[in-house]
């Protein structure tokens, strides 16, 4: 019977009364006392030499404050990049300088030149209308390959190209793989494009300065997955402002997706502006300018090469990857297609031999960031699409071929050629529920059904993997972080025994105010209503890394773990104490202290109580009071793991494709709240299906996105999904967190495109069909068909 | 986009080439045309309000004649800012011919926009860019050689609103 309490119980959503009843509390309803409000004149080219700039009429119009440009932040730094890449030769990336206002050039449209501050948004934007702004405009760089040929026009004229780096990997195994691959019986080969995507989280992003002049106290209010991690870079690369004069506040956020990790130049300047006005300056944007400015996500093109000997057994894979970073380096960037790419190309296979090379580009784009997976996602659809196409080469059964070269369970642990070392999983089991579950034997008899009505019914598989739980910090070192990536919780037990825990896991959908208080509560054995979680405010929460990689539950919700523990030590010591016994007599279950053997027992409250009212109480040995502070750094990453099925039915009239089912299951180790993990996956299906049939972020040849709006970017709405099927049932606990959680925050947006495809392809495959690239329209659909004819 | 068209005028080629010229006409023919001013061989400016798909906008700008050849062909091109909207530009190749009085007037147009204007906006481009082309040459041969009433156009679309409306070069090619 399923638990109603505690860790693996469904209660609803706590943080959803608020949302669903309009008292959530956004960045955008947060209005202070004397506000101002700032417009950003932004480039509508994408290359350009600033030849002038004039305010001196838009300074002249109604409620104009001040107007800022380059020149008011000479002295300040740059908006800085999270990550270093070192490139196959040893030298470090390319790292141009990302100015909060454009100095000199534009480089994207989008970018911001001119800021004005008004008492009003609308005198604000009127007085941006008077500003005169010369640019001489050059010639964009869009396509990436075009962008690395010699003579092509420089984004950045102080470095030496276009080339961000050239990443090698494994760089010794290249020869190897090369080796390999001559000498395999069949090589598989496939070019694609990961399309590129722009996050559209359901609030737009939001920044207000503020700044107290009489102790010199500066606050940021902004729409961020991770506080602390835009106090450190803006106080200490930007602004250079000390962390206790810095505060930092994420209240209510509204969705982020990868998008509101970084830190943006609007967060700098709103909070360098409060203080040069001595006024609080708010900056909301709208949705058109969420489509400009809001970090993209994947845009790689790539071409995998999969070796198979005669039996179908992976000998080597080898990838060539171009990918995009924009116009500058966003927090992440590099990381993105190096670290979280390259080392998942191994997937959930024994492949000895792999060899990934990336050049990232600059372009005249808004830059390139991640997006809810991050680098595993291009990972896992370049892997599970040659896997695909190989086993139609080979005749295979798409499923056969990839249990042939599963990692086994009695591999584990598992030393990959790409660096990591699986902890756990079993990949078979996972694909047995999946055939159980999508009921894959029963297809033939659909598929004829839907050929009654003239509907070419496909049906794909795929399996995935990915690095969860970031990560540790001297790995992560290593490899170029500029941070930890450890998570830090503190429990305050208040006196009468509820629960404060402050943790630095943000939570802006996740519904860590829900499962993070499940956990707590079964370790102490009481009721969830009495613990409650603070996140999102860097005065008091003591340090955080964020909330991305799917990492919450098992960083944070370790971190939490840990204080907890240190909790349950002390009050054992206290209820020893007042039952005068020894410590280590005492034990602890459902909220009650017992000394082992008698009738002798104190309650929660009563050990609670003692500690914040000490009259009984070993004051010569212990502190009064209750409340631990745990940071944790985890031992490794996490990986979750698992097997999805998709099946569609295409009118070969029209190329329209229809998502019939989609089946996700997946390992996600131990399960606190299994409802909400299910919302997880439904959210990351949804827009793992938004990416392969809708969503496509379109440049022209001159830098102009042409898909800035909802009329031109097509996100998922309910009709164009299926009732989804999920199942988390295949457990192989994380061998190294207390929890035995993986993280499920991704999965669902990593798993479900390569089975999409892999499903229109199959019902295309009769008309000689082999790759169509995401989205699948149904103009590209209809035009692969009758390419094949 | 590029766009070609034709059109025959009842004049002699200098009559059209004058006209070609002379901003009050080319101000009655560019649609959308506020204000122009200037002349052809210091460049005019212009305003013009256009509106395209869900953006309208005022575009202020200067229009300028390049490749001059005296009474045979110019290239007329413009650029106007449409302060939040973004930009537009763009130009036409226009080419001369006389046969027996009536002059053959040949364009080429090619425009360009940006910011706003090219994510709102460029699905509608094209067709935008059509009919304000048609606009401007109709304008244009009404201006220079009105036409008697049964050789008037069916669809009475010249964007000609007695006196506002002229529409520029501006717009469309701009």
């Amino acid at each position: 019977m399923p638990k109603d309490h505690g860790i693996g119980a469904s209660p609803k959503r706590r943080e959803d009364v608020r949302f669903l009843t309009g008292n959530g509390q956004y960045t955008d309803d947060i209005n202070i006392h004397g506000q101002s409000h700032v417009h950003f004149l932004r480039s509508d080219v994408a290359h350009g030499t600033i030849r002038s700039i004039d305010t001196s009429a838009a300074e002249a119009m109604p409620g104009v404050i001040r107007i800022f440009t380059s020149a008011d932040f000479e002295g300040v730094g740059g908006v800085p990049c999270g990550w270093q890449v070192t490139d196959r030769f040893g030298e470090p990336m390319q790292e141009p300088k990302h100015p909060i206002l454009a100095e000199g050039k534009v480089r994207y449209v989008g970018e911001i030149i001119v800021a004005v501050v008004a008492e009003t948004l609308e005198q604000a934007r009127d007085a941006a209308e008077a500003v005169v702004v010369d640019i001489d405009e050059l010639p964009a760089v869009i396509d990436m390959k075009a962008a690395l040929e010699d003579g092509a026009t420089k984004v950045h004229d102080d470095l030496p190209g276009n080339l961000c780096f050239d990443w090698g990997f494994v760089e010794e195994n290249r020869d190897a793989v090369d080796a390999a691959i001559k000498g395999a019986a069949h090589v598989t080969t496939l070019e694609l494009r990961n399309n590129r995507l722009i996050a559209n989280p359901m609030e737009p992003r939001v920044a207000i300065g503020d700044y107290n002049a009489s102790n010199e106290e500066h606050t940021l209010y902004t729409t961020s997955q991770n506080p602390h991690v835009i106090r450190l870079l803006m106080g200490a690369f930007v602004l250079g402002i000390p962390e206790h004069k810095l505060r930092v506040v994420a209240p209510d956020v509204g969705g982020g997706f990868g998008t509101k990790i970084f830190h943006y130049a609007e967060e700098a300047f709103c909070t360098f502006a409060a203080k040069a006005v001595n006024r609080p300056v708010k900056w909301t944007s709208t949705r058109a300018e969420a489509f400009i400015s809001d970090a993209h996500g994947r845009d790689h093109v790539t071409r995998i090469e999969l070796a198979l000997d005669k039996d179908g057994k992976f000998l080597a894979v080898r990838t060539d990857t171009y990918a995009n970073m924009g116009a500058y380096l966003s927090t992440f960037a590099p990381s993105v297609p190096t670290w979280l790419h390259g080392t998942l190309m191994a997937g959930n296979y024994t492949t000895p031999l792999v060899y990934v090379n990336v050049k990232a580009v600059f372009t005249n784009t808004v830059p390139v960031d991640a997006y809810r997976g991050a680098g595993r996602p291009e990972a896992t659809f370049q892997l599970e699409r040659v896997i695909d196409k190989a086993a139609r080469e080979l005749g295979i059964d798409p499923i056969e071929l990839r249990r042939r070269n599963f990692i086994k369970p009695d591999q584990f642990p598992y030393a990959t050629p790409v660096a990591l070392e699986y902890d756990t999983g079993n990949y078979d089991a996972t694909m047995d529920k999946l055939v159980e579950i999508a009921d894959i034997r029963g297809f033939g008899k659909r598929k004829a059904e839907s050929a009654e009505r003239g509907k070419l019914r496909g049906l794909g598989i795929n399996c995935y993997i990915e690095a969860c739980g970031i990560a540790p910090s001297n790995l992560v070192g290593q490899l170029g972080a500029r941070a930890g990536l450890y998570e830090s919780a503190t429990v305050r037990v208040n006196a009468t025994g509820s629960i404060s825990v402050f943790t630095g896991s943000h939570s802006h959908g996740q519904g860590h105010e829900t499962t993070f208080p499940q956990v707590v509560a079964e370790m102490l054995g009481i009721d969830e209503s009495q613990v409650d979680i603070v996140h999102g405010d860097t005065s008091k929460i003591p340090m955080g890394m964020g909330t991305y990689g799917s990492r919450s539950i098992a960083v944070g919700g370790s971190a939490m773990v840990r204080a907890t523990e240190k909790i349950i030590a002390k009050a054992k010591k206290i209820a020893a104490h007042l039952m005068e016994a020894g410590e280590e007599d005492v034990e602890f279950a459902d909220g009650t202290f017992t000394v082992a053997g008698t009738d002798k027992s104190v309650a929660w409250g009563d050990v609670t109580l003692a500690a914040y009212v000490p009259h009984n109480y070993p004051l010569e040995d212990l502190e009064p009071g209750l409340e631990e502070t745990a940071f944790y750094d985890p031992a490794n990453f996490t990986y979750p793991a698992g097997a999805y099925a998709c099946e569609v039915e295409v009118d070969p009239e029209t190329g329209k494709v229809d998502v019939m089912s989609m089946t996700a299951v997946d390992d996600f180790g131990n399960v606190i709240n299994p409802m909400i993990v299910d919302g997880q996956v439904h959210g990351g299906l949804a827009q793992g299906i938004g990416q392969a049939l809708l969503e496509a972020c379109v440049y022209d040849d001159d830098g102009q996105l042409l898909s800035g709006s909802y009329m031109d970017y097509a996100m998922p709405r309910a009709d164009d999904l299926p009732s989804f099927t999920v199942d988390h049932s295949c457990q192989t606990p994380c061998t190294h967190n207390p929890l035995g959680v993986k993280g499920c925050g991704e999965a669902g947006a990593i798993g479900s495109p390569p089975s999409l495809v892999n499903a229109v392809v199959d019902a295309l495959s009769e008309a000689g069909v082999t790759h169509i690239d995401m989205p699948l329209s149904p103009s590209r659909v209809w035009s692969a068909i009758q390419a094949a004819r | 986009m590029d766009l070609k068209g034709s059109r025959t005028i009842a004049a002699d080629r200098m009559t059209v080439w004058r006209a070609l010229n002379d901003a009050e006409i080319l101000k009655a023919a560019i649609p959308g045309c506020k204000e122009m001013t200037g002349n052809a061989d210091d460049g005019f400016e212009a305003t013009v309000t256009q509106k395209i798909g869900p953006v309208k906008a005022t575009f202020k700008g200067v229009v300028t004649l390049s490749d001059v050849i005296e009474g045979e062909s110019y290239r007329i091109s413009g650029e106007g800012k449409g302060g939040p909207a973004g930009y537009a530009r763009g130009g036409a190749n226009v080419r001369l011919d006389e046969t027996d009085g009536v002059t053959t007037l040949s364009y080429e147009v090619d425009a360009k926009v940006g910011g706003k204007l090219a994510s709102l906006g460029a699905r509608l481009i094209d067709g935008v860019a059509k009919k304000l082309a048609d606009q401007f040459f109709e304008n244009f041969q009404n201006a220079v050689a009105p036409r008697s009433d049964d050789e008037a156009p069916d669809d009475d679309d010249t964007g000609r609103e007695p006196e506002k409306k002229k529409g520029l070069i501006k717009k469309m090619f701009s």
